[in-house]
Parts: structure tokens; sequence; C-alpha cells
């Protein structure tokens, strides 16, 4: 059987007002429950790409069916519901809020998103599902979990954030350099943890990471400076 | 479990707890100077109001109603003529009338008034809300040399039972000699009213008789202090005139008539006023300063307000990560709006309620401090409509001012994206 689309990108451009083209993508397309890596240096415009398949920016142009729904044509409220409801998104850093617990940070999109409060409570509660998915993260300690976030170390606030990210079985894990911060053993490490939940839960993952050597651990790999036009244009200027 | 939006707005606002508590601090003053002001309007009102009760009418010769109020209730100013002896003997003896008290002003003792009356004063004149006049010690006065001080002339002056004293004719301070031949005496002193009555001195229509002996060309008789005690008793000390009469009436449905059959006298034109339209009128006149003053306090809420913003605006830089944090794990522009609301309308109610807590606290210790040395009741201190009205205006004053700063974080979330901005 033919694996559903779940991310469908066809013409798309982006610039800022008053601006040059950012982002011009002729196609691309990402099959659900794929992990997809994609390398992009800084300036590539991945995070204008990441923000556009969220729903929190708008193209100039051009269709991103994400789950089903295109988001260029959806009505911002549409495009808060399907990101509450079924996205998952880990930062490079800072990804947590800093004056609330571990646990509290993990539980915060079940807050948002009625969907993913539901499916957590089929799984036991919110917090006993944080609970399990912290731990399956590697991150055990009964102690861990009160505590503030500021006390962890990067590469436990990643984790954290992995489990924010994955709390209530969104279909699809954005994760923009979640490990450029993260020395290699942690790296590998976060990446493999990740990438264990991620197929556990069915998910799709898009990964960005200007670290081309990461490629192999995923599906597949994609360069974002071949994939976006615009990029290769301000290259060859 | 999990946070609920509205505590992740108090999670937020802990982490800044130093600005938020300042902010709170400052809007917590200004109400509380708000209905300090207020209440201490409404109690000095309340207290004004009761300066005199129980009396019907007062009787003076014509003037105006606020002046002879003022002469012969507060002390205030000097009355331009009296009533002549017959007639007050006349308005005494009306059907309608139960019982008067004649009072002779004019003289002072050390800066205090001094007040000729009948020991009928301290049955009939009433204070607050129907309060007799009652005795911390001695009794009322008998004799002509005798003496009632108020509460705050004995404490001012250090007065005594048994303390003599040397009343002579006049506003001045003391006398140019012995006047042993009146020699005035302290038998009562009157326990705080907190009206009037506790910087006067009282003594019978006829010492103030005895006082004037001597006097009565309006200028000093040398031979006034050569005459003795017994001479001067054994003289009619009758008064000539009376300065003003406290009447109470056998019944109160005659008020406006009694009224106007005094001020319609043919043989001597009199004026009976009612203390209580006057003590109205009078404080018409007086109530724009205290207008003014709740007006400057009314602004000095809305800098308490202005503080409120200034904390949103700066928090504004710090939460912008925050702000992004949120909106990429689901949160919508309406809870971006209702955090920076919430936080908004919370410092403006905590601030509001600390200040009615702040007021409350002060009225409740100074209450019983004031009522014990200076008889000053605080009526109306205790929390009112009033209250309820300033903090519900604060709270939403302060949600309003918070939709600028909402929106703008609201902007800035949308065009941040999910970009993390540090």
């Amino acid at each position: 059987m033919e694996p559903q689309t779940c991310i469908e990108l066809r013409d798309v451009t982006f610039a800022w007002p008053g601006e040059p083209a950012l982002l011009d993508i002729s196609r691309l397309t990402v099959s659900q429950g794929e992990k997809l890596f994609l390398k992009g240096a800084s300036g590539s415009g991945k995070s204008t790409l990441l923000g556009l398949i969220a729903g929190v920016l708008s193209p100039r142009s051009g269709l991103i069916s994400v789950l089903g729904q295109d988001q260029a044509q959806a009505s911002g409220s549409q495009r808060d519901h399907l990101r509450a409801n079924r996205l998952g998104v880990i930062f490079q850093m800072f990804n947590l809020v800093p004056y609330l617990s571990v646990l509290q940070n993990v539980a915060l999109p079940c807050r948002f998103s009625p969907d993913r409060a539901r499916r957590v409570s089929e799984n036991g509660g919110v917090n006993a599902e944080a609970r399990r998915l912290l731990a399956q993260l590697g991150l055990h300690e009964p102690s861990l979990l009160s505590r503030s976030v500021s006390a962890l170390s990067v590469g436990q606030q990643q984790r954290v954030a992995a489990a924010r990210a994955l709390i209530g079985q969104p279909d699809l894990i954005i994760a923009d350099e979640p490990t450029s911060a993260l020395d290699a053993d942690s790296r590998d490490r976060f990446i493999a943890l990740l990438n264990a939940q991620v197929d556990a839960s069915g998910a799709t993952l898009v990964f960005v990471s200007h670290d081309g050597g990461l490629a192999g651990q995923f599906d597949r790999a994609l360069d974002l400076t071949t994939l976006n036009r615009a990029a290769r244009r301000q290259r060859t200027d | 479990m999990g946070v609920s939006i509205l505590g992740l707005a108090w999670h937020s606002l802990v982490n800044r707890s130093v600005s938020a508590l300042l902010t709170v601090l400052a809007v917590a003053l200004s109400v509380a100077l708000f209905l300090g002001v207020e209440k201490a309007r409404t109690a000095a009102r309340a207290g004004f109001d009761q300066t005199i009760s129980g009396t019907d009418l007062i009787v003076g010769a014509p003037s105006g109603q606020i002046n002879l109020l003022l002469y012969s209730v507060f002390r205030l100013g000097n009355a331009t003529s009296e009533i002549s002896w017959p007639a007050y003997q006349r308005l005494a003896a009306r059907d309608d009338v139960a019982w008067t008290v004649p009072i002779s002003l004019g003289d002072s003792h050390r800066g205090f008034r001094v007040m000729g009356t009948t020991s009928a004063y301290f049955d009939h004149y009433k204070y607050g809300r129907s309060k007799p006049l009652t005795f911390s010690e001695g009794r009322a006065f008998d004799d002509i040399f005798e003496a009632v001080i108020g509460a705050q002339l004995a404490r001012d002056l250090g007065y005594e039972i048994g303390t003599p004293m040397v009343l002579t004719h006049g506003l001045g301070t003391a006398g140019l000699s012995d006047h042993d031949n009146r020699p005035f005496r302290v038998v009562g002193i009157l326990a705080p009213t907190g009206t009037p009555v506790d910087q006067t001195l009282h003594v019978p229509l006829e010492g103030i008789t005895a006082m004037h002996v001597g006097w009565e060309t309006g200028t000093r008789n040398p031979l006034a202090d050569t005459l003795s005690e017994s001479v001067i008793r054994s003289f009619d000390l009758t008064p000539k005139t009376v300065t003003a009469v406290f009447v109470g009436l056998v019944q109160k449905g005659t008020l406006l008539r009694t009224r106007r059959a005094i001020n319609s006298d043919r043989q001597e034109p009199l004026l009976a006023i009612i203390p209580s339209q006057a003590l109205a009128e009078l404080w018409a006149v007086m109530g724009n300063a205290e207008r003014l003053l709740l007006a400057i306090s009314g602004f000095v809420v809305a800098v308490g307000l202005v503080s409120i913003l200034t904390s949103l605006l700066t928090s504004l830089n710090e939460r912008r990560r925050e702000m992004s944090i949120l909106r990429a794990t689901g949160a919508r522009p309406s809870h971006i709006l209702f955090l920076m609301l919430a936080e908004a309308g919370g410092l403006g109610l905590a601030g509001g309620l600390i200040g009615m807590g702040l007021i409350q606290l002060i009225f409740s210790l100074t209450a019983p401090l004031l009522t014990a040395s200076y008889g000053i009741a605080l009526p109306g201190t205790g929390l009112s409509i009033i209250d309820g009205a300033t903090l519900l205006t604060v709270t939403v004053a302060a949600i309003l001012i918070g939709v600028g700063p909402a929106l703008v974080a609201l902007r800035r979330s949308l065009a941040d994206g999910l970009s993390v901005k540090v």
C-alpha cells in the first residue's frame, strides 16, 4: 500500500514584506511515518520553512498541505488548531518555560489541545504519560520531575522538550536544530531516543540540522540549499 | 493535572515577583490613599452633622443661619447683636417649647471660649446620635463662680477639679491685676465628645454677668477690682441679654410653625434656625475643599495604574521567548491575550485588595485611639459599597490598560513564528 502523504509543498515562495524572496521551493513531499533529515546551513531558510509547515507563517504563493490541511488557505485559527492538536515542536535551545517544573512543561500541550488531552487520558492521564515519555527518553529520576527546568543540563532540557513534543501522540514532529547545543555523545543518544519514540508512536519527523553527518540516522535526507531555489540564487549572486 | 492558563499567568508573575510586588505596592498605596480620603471625608461629614443633636431650634439675633450656627455651636466668630432677657423669657414661656438653654458668649480664657449657660445645658445638649454630655470628673456647676471645662481644655491647660481661674471680660490672655474678687474654680470636667464642647469653658450665666461688673460702659472701670466678692454677689446678676438659645419642642410636628412664629415676633426681631438644615448649608460651602482632595487622590490612583502599564511593557521583552514557546506548543492568540490581560487584572485586583486591607487596618488601629482621647468616632470607615466599587473600577481599568501591551505581545508572537528570539 502506498504510504499517505503527510506534508506536500508545491511552488511555495515566501518573503518578508519589502524583502527579496527568502524561500522558493517547487516541490517537497514527506510521507506519513517517514523520518526526514533536512540539511540546512544558517540562512538557508530552514526556520522559515518550518514556520510555514507549522502554520505560524503564511507563504506568498503556493500550496502547503500538512496532514490534509492546506496551510496556505487555512484561517489562522484552523492553523492554530492543527498545530495544537497534531504537531510537536522542538527548538534548538531554550525550549522550556522557565517558571514551570519539568512535568508541567511536558504537560503544557495538553492544556492547549483538548484532542491531545483526551488521547493522554486514554493512556492513564497526563502525569503518567509525561513520566512514561520522560523515562523512555532517559529521565528516570523522580526528583528530576518537580525540579526547576533551569537546573537541568542542556541535554536533559532537550529531552524534556522532546517529551513535550511527543505527548498526546501528535502526527508530526518538527525539530529545529535540536542537537546543535549538545556534545557528540548526547547528540547521538538524543537522536536515537527521539527516533525510537517517533517510531513507537507512528509519527512523522522532520529533523533540521546544519550537520550533514547526522543524515545517516534518518530514513531520507535532503539538502535545503538545493531544494530552496531562492537560496541557490543568493549563492550564485 | 498540569497548569491551567490562569496558573500559567500566576507562575509567570511569580517568576518576576520583585517587579510584580513593586507594582502591586504602588497600586495598593494609591488605592489606600483614595479610600482613606474618601472614608475620612465620610467620617468628617458624619461627625460634622453630629456636632449637635436633640436640639430642635437655635434662636439668636437676626443675622444669617450659618453665622448663628457658627458662633452658637462651633464657637466661631461673634454675634453681631444679642437677644434681650425679656425676649428669652417670652420664648421659654411658649406653650410649644419644652425646654430652653440660653447661652452667652463673647469671652475667652487663655485662647478657649467661655460660655455662660444654665445647668440645664448639661441635661439637654446632645451630640452624635443623641448622646448626652457626661462628666469624666466632678459635677455640673451650681454656684456663680463654679466652672465646668471640656476635655481638651482640661488636657491642654492641665486643669483639674479645684483649679482656680481668673476670668475677665474680653479676649486677652491674662488680666492686668489680681481678680481674687471673682474666684472661679473648676468643679466638673466633661468626657471627650469630639465637638467644640471639648474646647469650651462653661460657667453659669450669672458668672458671666459677674465677670462684666466694672465693664458696663465698655471700658474698664478702675474701681472694678476694688469690689469685694460679697459685694459682687450682692448685685442682681440676672443677665440683660443672652447670645443664643437652644430650644427643644414639646412636639416635633410643630417645628416649622414654631420657627415661623419666633421669626415673626413683633416685639423683638429674632432668628430661629433648624440645626440640621444649617449644618447642611454650611457643609455645602465647605464641601468644595474635600471634593478637590478626592479628585487629587483619584489622580494618584491613575498614577498607580500607570505603574501596571510600565510593568507590562517592560516585561514584554523578557517574555518574548516565553510567548513563542507557548505559541509553538499550541497556544492560540486568545491565550496570549488572556495571559497578558489576566496579569494586568491580577495586578490591579491584588493592589486594590491590599490597599483596602491597609486602610481598614489603619482605621481599626487608630479609631479606638481617637475615640478614647478625642471622642472622635469614625463612622462609615468600615467596608462599604465604595470599597467594592473602587476595587471593581481599579481591576477593570487595569485590564483595559493591559489591552495595549497584550496586542503588542500578540503581534510579536505572530511575527516571531517558531523561531525563538533570545
